[in-house]
């Protein structure tokens, strides 16, 4: 059934849309822009007043939520960003993001690249034992998780945290490698057999070279899922200096509890490169994030 | 990307093309193999297979995680967590995220879909905003949404102001902070739905559609009689979605309500922190996980059984 879903233009005009062609009438025109506007609203709305929440005092933010701030207070946001936490913790979640990316690639995509060209005895049984990770979020184990990362003595390090998202990631990984390696023609591979190249050189210079676009899609899939990711480093993390900004973000709300001002723009700064890099690539994004769940 | 083959099994390369390939490269069949495959081999036995098969050894035990578990307590776990009347709100909340998602979510996110795939201005840049939520993290969303609901500083306490009265608390009561973290788990996913159910709609034949027209079908027809059913896997998908995401649904809970108040806004994963981690009860935390790994694996077996079968 996934074949049916062309996932890479869903950002894109559709050129295939269902009634593309048709002029749409000026009641029909007037009915779809106020229901977007409303559902568009009630998605924009929250984000903008968290945004211009952090220029505003508390006593503002108490009398006029929704407006423009009175005097706008740049300091709330300034003192976030000239201070050692904001930046550690954004340092922190890159470091792990990069991490769980650069592992989950190169082994989702050598253990792909074997079963897709190698045969050998069990590699069906192999594949579905590695698909087994795809039915279960690392919730389900995480207490036995948390006492063998202890026992190994990774508790309060970037690898406590990196190593368990590769494993979680890597039922994905090798799904969507395997299926690009496969659809490759196999020519490619007999002509580089004939001309005496190796398996090793084959996946270093060109399953992996052209496998370009799927490398992006695992790229992004297990980025993302790192860097917003909550239940692992609060488990596996003790000491705030290695927090990620999801879990930092928790500890400074709980320090200011009700200083609303000052979580907002915190809250802010935090989604700002998420939003930024969104709409810098949200082709790739979208088409990444859609794809991976379809595939899946 | 348009030309990965998803099913590929079904497109797999001649069989002759591959025997004759795999004689000429079997020489070099060992290298690649001693290689390639134990890294990922190791880290996934070792952080997700193994762990797996610890919970349910754990889960007999009443342990607190130091030495080795000795205290065999049978089937008591499970016994405890399935009296436990927080399990019993996790399980019903579960089962009202996974409801909204089919009465609210999924109709709303085809609603959308059919609106941004028409030829208008503007449609694009409608489907990246409505696609926005989902790509915050939850817990970011969740603190987002604190904000709002907050009675005081917040919009809801600003609409209320307006009118003179003072603001309900919704997420500190326990009758109401269900629902309203429902509406935060509306708001957050939607998009993500409507991008399947564009996919889905990009992939109806617009020649049936048009037939349709010809025959004098009205607006309403076409998307009852044509569209719909033609959606019926996408409807799936969207729903196996809900599910599977209900039962990982902590991040966007704890800045919420942190599971509160008074346990009313418990899910699985939720409980299994709360009463598992934070006590640091080993035993009776695995058992949860236990309970949570039978659920998952049941749901996606019979999901291929029943609806599968005919896609």
């Amino acid at each position: 059934m996934t074949e049916a879903l062309a996932t890479d233009d869903l950002a894109a005009p559709s050129h295939r849309a269902v009634e593309s062609g048709r002029r749409v009438g000026a009641a029909t025109q007037a009915y779809l822009y106020v229901s977007l506007l409303i559902v568009a609203a009630i998605v924009i709305v929250p984000l903008v007043t968290t945004a211009l929440g952090g220029f505003k005092t508390l006593g503002d933010l108490r009398s006029n939520a929704f407006g423009l701030p009175h005097d706008w207070m740049w300091s709330n946001y300034w003192d976030i960003l000239t201070g050692n936490r904001y930046w550690r913790q954004m340092g922190n979640s890159l470091i792990i993001a990069l991490l769980t990316v650069a592992l989950t690639i190169a082994c989702g995509a050598m253990a792909a690249f074997t079963f897709a060209h190698v045969k050998f005895f069990g590699s069906r049984m192999l594949l579905n034992y590695f698909l087994l990770g795809l039915m279960f979020p690392a919730a389900t184990a995480i207490l036995p998780l948390f006492i063998r990362i202890r026992d190994l003595g990774l508790l309060d390090t970037y690898w406590g945290v990196v190593l368990p998202q590769v494993a979680f990631g890597l039922g994905m990984s090798i799904l969507l490698f395997r299926n690009y390696f496969r659809g490759m023609p196999s020519e490619l591979f007999d002509a580089a057999f004939v001309d005496g190249c190796g398996y090793l050189r084959f996946f270093w210079y060109v399953s992996l070279p052209l496998a370009r676009p799927i490398v992006a899609t695992v790229g992004i899939l297990s980025f993302v899922g790192s860097w917003n990711s909550y239940i692992l480093p609060l488990i596996m993390l003790n000491s705030e200096s290695k927090y990620p900004w999801p879990l930092g973000i928790m500890v400074y709300k709980g320090e200011f509890m009700t200083d609303w001002q000052l979580i907002l723009a915190f809250i802010t700064l935090t989604i700002l490169p998420t939003i930024i890099v969104f709409f810098l690539a949200q082709r790739h994004i979208i088409a990444g994030l859609t794809a991976g769940a379809v595939k899946s | 990307m348009s030309t990965v083959p998803i099913a590929s099994d079904r497109v797999a390369a001649p069989a002759l093309a591959r025997r004759r390939s795999s004689a000429i490269g079997a020489q070099g069949k060992w290298p690649v193999l001693i290689l390639f495959l134990p890294p990922a081999l190791l880290l996934f036995t070792v952080f997700v297979f193994l762990p797996m098969g610890e919970a349910a050894w754990y889960s007999l035990y009443n342990w607190n995680g130091y030495s080795l578990p000795t205290q065999w307590v049978g089937l008591k776990n499970f016994e405890l967590i399935f009296k436990n009347a927080a399990f019993r709100t996790a399980l019903v909340n579960n089962g009202l995220i996974i409801v909204i998602s089919i009465c609210i979510q999924v109709p709303l996110a085809m609603w959308l879909a059919t609106m941004v795939t028409k030829p208008i201005r503007g449609a694009v840049a409608f489907r990246l905003i409505f696609f926005l939520p989902y790509i915050l993290a939850d817990v970011a969303a969740g603190l987002i949404w604190r904000f709002v609901y907050d009675g005081q500083f917040g919009l809801v306490g600003s609409i209320w102001h307006a009118f003179g009265v003072d603001a309900p608390f919704w997420l500190a009561d326990k009758n109401t902070a269900m629902a309203a973290v429902l509406g935060v788990i509306v708001w957050k996913y939607f998009g993500f739905h409507m991008m399947l159910f564009i996919a889905g709609l990009q992939a109806i034949d617009r020649e049936v559609l048009e037939a349709a027209e010809i025959d004098g079908a009205t607006g309403w027809q076409k998307f009852r009689l044509v569209t719909l059913p033609m959606l019926g896997s996408t409807v799936r998908l969207s729903l196996f979605f809900a599910v599977v995401g209900s039962l990982q649904l902590f991040d966007m809970i704890m800045p919420l309500t942190g599971a509160g108040p008074l346990n009313a806004t418990q899910t699985m994963v939720t409980f299994l922190y709360t009463f598992g981690v934070m006590r640091m009860q080993v035993g009776f935390g695995s058992a949860v996980g236990v309970v949570l790994f039978v659920i998952c694996v049941t749901l996606a077996f019979s999901y291929r059984r029943i609806f599968m079968r005919n896609d």
